[in-house]
């Protein structure tokens, strides 16, 4: 029977209530007494030499307080890279200048030139049209093969050229893996294009600075994934403020997709604003600006080579990607295209030699990030994408071919031959739960049935793995990362036994609130509305990471319950003081402590009572209270693996794609709430079936975001997604976290694409269009209509 | 973006030469343009106050002529400045080619746009430009084509009833007489 609360059930999301009736409190919600507006001038050009920046006119406009320029951030340092790679001959990657406004040059479309702070916003933007900035325009550099020839003009002058690093993995390998290739029966190569996309949550950045000019106390307020890291970023290394005199809040969050990962310059320029004009500063991005403001996601270049022998086992795989940084190195974006897409390079797969070589390359481009999946869309993309072609130029059923070079459900763990250890896994069940709700066996009919109606009708499937709780410390920061990846969680036992937890992750639209609570409610025994989850504010929670890469469950959770546990061992001894046994005889079950074998017993609340009202207490052995505090690293990252199956229709008069059917089987390990679970999958593949069919940035030749409004970026509507099929019954538990849980939040947006795009292919193979063996997405009626008239 | 189209002008080509060249008409047959001052050997700088698409700009730029030659041809290179709506810039070659009815226009533009209005994509930028281009040359062959017999009947009847107007209050306007075929009669033909 489902159960109703606790662990496994679909509890409604409790945060529903106020998000779905306009309750919801946004940065953009907070507006501080005397606060001023901020406007960003950016630069129009893509590159160009910022000859000079005239505000004399601009600044005696009304309303105007202040105008800041580069000049004025001569004393604070640039936005910090939270990642450094290393290369493959072993040298460090080159790492740019990142000024909080532009100084010297601009090097996108987008690149802030200037910040006016005014009374009210109109006036703002009206003075950044009297600011006189004179440009230099330089040659863009926009496409990242041109952008590596010798003569290729510079994004940054101060480096030598435009190669951020040139990374091989795993390098040692590269010799095995050559010759595996000069002797296998079979060499498959496929050239693709991952495409570059923009995260587009729902929700702008905002970042309102505050200051305190009695006690030196910063606020910022922004729309921000993890609280804390913004914190440590600005404060350590852009603006020179302790962590004691800086609070950073991120309340409610529309959505983040990883864009809100990063620190951004815009974060750094109001809090150093506020302080400048000793009254709060608001900056509120609009649509068009985050378009080319908004850390971007994917824009990878790729060759992919797969050996096999000649009974079709995978002998090596071999991958030369180019990765687009954009102009300046985001965040976390080194990592990327390095350890969350080399890592991942073997799939489900028991290939024994992988090589991945990585060139990440500067352009005057908005700059590049983590975005939903990070790196691991991009490695399965490729991976699944081959996989298929080789089925197909071999003849062989690609579902056949993937469960024969499946690693096997006995192997685990398993040791790849890129660095990391998947410790559990069942690859062969989720393909089984695959092809049973998708209702493989009955394709042929149904394409049959297309036929007759002039339709090309294709299956396609993949089968994915990501790396997700991210991540054990002490492996990423050999890695290159200039952070921990550790999450904390303090669980405060209120007096008359409610509990309020104060988490380092942060929940823009996953649903904690209700998760959570749901499992420190079945942890003690009590109900769920009696567990509150807050989270997002530096000056109340322990220092934590946020949230990204699937890891709030498996990090954030963990902490959680390592906490919540020393909660139950510090109740348990004061239960033994009061029924007066020996701790080892209490049993702690449904919110009651008994002794052992009788029916003396405590209520919770007896408890928490006697913590907080002491008079019959162990004082001398035990501290009155009941709150613990505990950081949880990872011993691994988890491995979330499923398989997809999609179902479509080409017309091919049209060249359109209506995706008719979309299965997913995941293993998420064990799952808290199925009801959040299969929404976060429905948004996943939502973003994913949008990358593969409609979602592409497209910059002209001088730079310019051609695709930078919702007029020309098509983002997924509902009408062009089918009801999905979705499924998390296959459970192979994580064996390394207290919850047993993988993780599911990318899941969707990872696995989706290549199954889009090997069902196209499939279609049109079906349909007669054998000359065609790959498409780039997104695959768009005018791509599929060229591809079936290009003979 | 690129514009490529020919018009067939009612007037020679001396005159339509010379209107091409004249800040006065190119003044007055810009949409929007709010100022054009300068010559030919020094270029022109303009004002001009358009809206694209939801983006309402003033663009202030120079225009520039070379490869000049007399009567027959010339590029027209210009870059007009938005402030945060973003720029526009871009050449036109234009060709004049005698014909029967008198001269045939011919204009190939590149031009590109920068910023948001950049941003907001061809379809909105493209239609713009093209909508332009027609309104332009539509005020253009009003400029310096002769009226027709039923134009310059009812254009008697208007001045007729501005003459009066005109006794009771004085014209305050900037002078010039824009009425179709105002060109030629400033150059006297």
């Amino acid at each position: 029977m489902p159960k109703d609360g606790g662990i496994g059930a679909s509890v409604k999301r409790r945060e529903d209530v106020r998000f779905l009736t306009g309750k919801g409190r946004y940065t953009d919600d907070i507006n501080i007494r005397g606060q001023l507006y901020a406007f960003f001038l950016r630069s129009d050009v893509a590159h160009g030499r910022l000859k000079s920046v005239d505000t004399a006119a601009a600044s005696d406009m009304p309303g105007v307080v202040r105008i800041f320029t580069a000049a004025d951030f001569a004393g604070v340092g640039g936005i910090p890279c939270g990642w450094q790679v290393t290369d493959r001959f072993g040298k460090v990657m080159q790492e740019p200048k990142h000024p909080v406004l532009a100084d010297g040059k601009v090097r996108h479309v987008g690149d802030p030139i200037a910040m006016v702070v005014a009374e009210t916003l109109d006036q703002a933007r009206d003075a950044a049209e009297a600011i006189r900035v004179e440009i230099e325009e330089l040659p863009p550099v926009l496409n990242m093969k041109d952008a590596l020839k010798p003569d290729a003009p510079k994004v940054h002058d101060e480096l030598t050229s435009n190669l951020c690093y040139d990374w091989g993995f795993v390098e040692e390998n590269r010799e095995a893996v050559a010759k595996a290739f000069e002797g296998a029966a079979h060499h498959i190569t496929l050239d693709l294009v991952n495409n570059r996309l923009v995260a587009n949550p729902m929700e702008p950045r905002v970042a309102v600075g505050d200051y305190e000019d009695h006690s030196g106390m910063h606020t910022l307020y922004t729309t921000s994934q993890n609280p804390h890291v913004i914190r440590l970023l600005m404060g350590a290394f852009v603006l020179g403020i302790p962590e004691s005199k800086l609070r950073v809040v991120a309340p409610d969050v529309g959505g983040g997709f990883g864009s809100k990962i990063y620190h951004y310059a815009e974060e750094a320029a109001v809090t150093f604003a506020a302080k400048q004009v000793k009254r709060p500063v608001k900056w509120t991005a609009s649509r068009s600006e985050a378009f080319i403001s908004d850390a971007q996601g994917r824009d990878h270049l790729t060759r992919i080579e797969l050996a096999l022998d000649k009974d079709h086992n995978f002998l090596a795989l071999r991958t030369e990607t180019h990765a687009n940084m954009g102009a300046y190195l985001s965040t976390f974006a080194p990592s990327i295209p390095t350890w969350l897409h080399g890592t991942l390079m073997a799939g489900n797969y028991k290939t024994p030699l992988v090589y991945v070589n990585v060139k990440a390359v500067f352009t005057n481009t908005v700059p590049v990030d983590a975005y939903r999946g990070a790196g691991r869309p991009e490695a399965t993309y490729q991976l699944e994408r081959i996989i298929d072609k080789a089925a197909r130029e071999l003849g062989v059923d690609p579902v056949e071919l993937r469960r024969k070079n499946f690693i096997q459900p006995d192997q685990f763990p398993y040791q790849t031959p890129v660095a990391v250890v998947y410790d559990t896994g069942n690859y062969q069940a989720t393909m089984d739960k695959l092809l049973e709700l998708s209702d493989h066996a009955g394709f042929a009919a149904r394409a049959e049935e297309s036929k007759k109606r002039g339709r090309l009708r294709g299956f396609g499937i993949a089968h994915y793995i990501e790396a997700c709780g991210i991540a054990p410390s002490n492996l990423v920061g050999q890695l290159g990362a200039r952070a921990g990846l550790y999450e904390s969680a303090t669980v405060r036992v209120n007096a008359t036994g409610s509990i309020t937890i104060f988490t380092g992750s942060h929940s823009h639209g996953q649903g904690h609130e209700t998760t959570f609570a749901q499992v420190v409610a079945e942890m003690i025994g009590i109900d769920a509305s009696q567990v509150e989850i807050v989270h997002g504010d530096t000056s109340n929670s322990p220092m934590g990471m946020g949230t990204y890469g699937s890891r709030s469950l498996a990090v954030g959770g963990s902490a959680m319950v390592k906490a919540t546990n020393k909660i139950i061992n510090k109740a348990k001894k004061i239960a033994s003081h009061l029924l007066e046994a020996s701790e080892q005889d209490i049993e702690f079950k449904d919110g009651k402590f008994t002794v052992a074998g009788t029916d003396r017993s405590k209520t919770w609340v007896d408890i928490t009572l006697a913590a907080y009202v002491p008079h019959n207490y162990p004082l001398e052995s035990l501290e009155p209270g009941l709150e613990e505090t505990a950081f949880y690293d990872p011993s691994n990252f988890t491995y979330p693996a499923g398989a997809y199956g999609c179902e479509l229709e080409i017309d091919p008069d049209t060249g359109k794609v209506t995706i008719l059917a979309f299965t997913a089987a995941d293993d998420f390990g064990n799952v808290v709430n199925p009801m959040i679970v299969e929404g976060q999958v429905h948004g996943g593949l939502a973003q994913g079936i949008g990358q593969a069919m409609l979602e592409n940035c497209v910059f002209d030749e001088n730079g310019q975001l051609l695709s930078g409004s919702f007029m020309d970026y098509a983002m997924p509507r509902a009408d062009d997604l089918p009801f999905f099929k979705v499924d998390h019954s296959c459970i192979t538990p994580c064996t390394h976290n207290p919850l047993g849980v993988k993780g599911c939040g990318e899941a969707g947006a990872i696995g989706s694409p290549p199954a889009v795009v090997n069902a196209v292919i499939d279609a049109l193979q079906r349909g007669g269009y054998s000359h065609i063996d790959h498409i780039d997405m997104p695959v768009s009626p005018a791509r599929v209509w060229a591809a079936m008239h290009q003979r | 973006m690129k514009l490529s189209d020919s018009r067939d002008i009612a007037a020679a080509p001396e005159m339509v030469w010379a209107a091409i060249l004249d800040p006065e008409v190119l003044h007055q047959c810009i949409p929007g343009c709010q100022s054009m001052t300068g010559s030919v050997a020094e270029g022109f700088e303009a004002v001009v106050k358009q809206k694209v698409g939801p983006v309402s700009a003033t663009f202030t730029g120079h225009v520039s002529f070379s490869d000049v030659v007399e009567g027959r041809s010339l590029t027209i290179t210009g870059e007009g400045k938005g402030g945060v709506a973003g720029f526009a810039k871009g050449g036109a070659a234009v060709t004049l080619e005698p014909i029967l009815e008198g001269t045939r226009l011919t204009y190939d533009v590149d031009a590109s746009v920068g910023g948001k209005i950049a941003q907001l994509g061809s379809r909105i930028v493209d239609s713009f430009a093209k909508k332009m281009a027609d309104e332009f040359f539509a005020r253009f062959q009003d400029a310096v084509e002769p009226p027709t017999e039923e134009e310059l009947a009812a254009a008697a009847e208007v001045e007729a009833a501005a003459a009066e107007a005109a006794e009771e209050a004085e014209a305050t306007g900037d002078g010039a007489d824009h009425k179709k075929g105002w060109f030629r009669r400033m150059i006297g033909v």
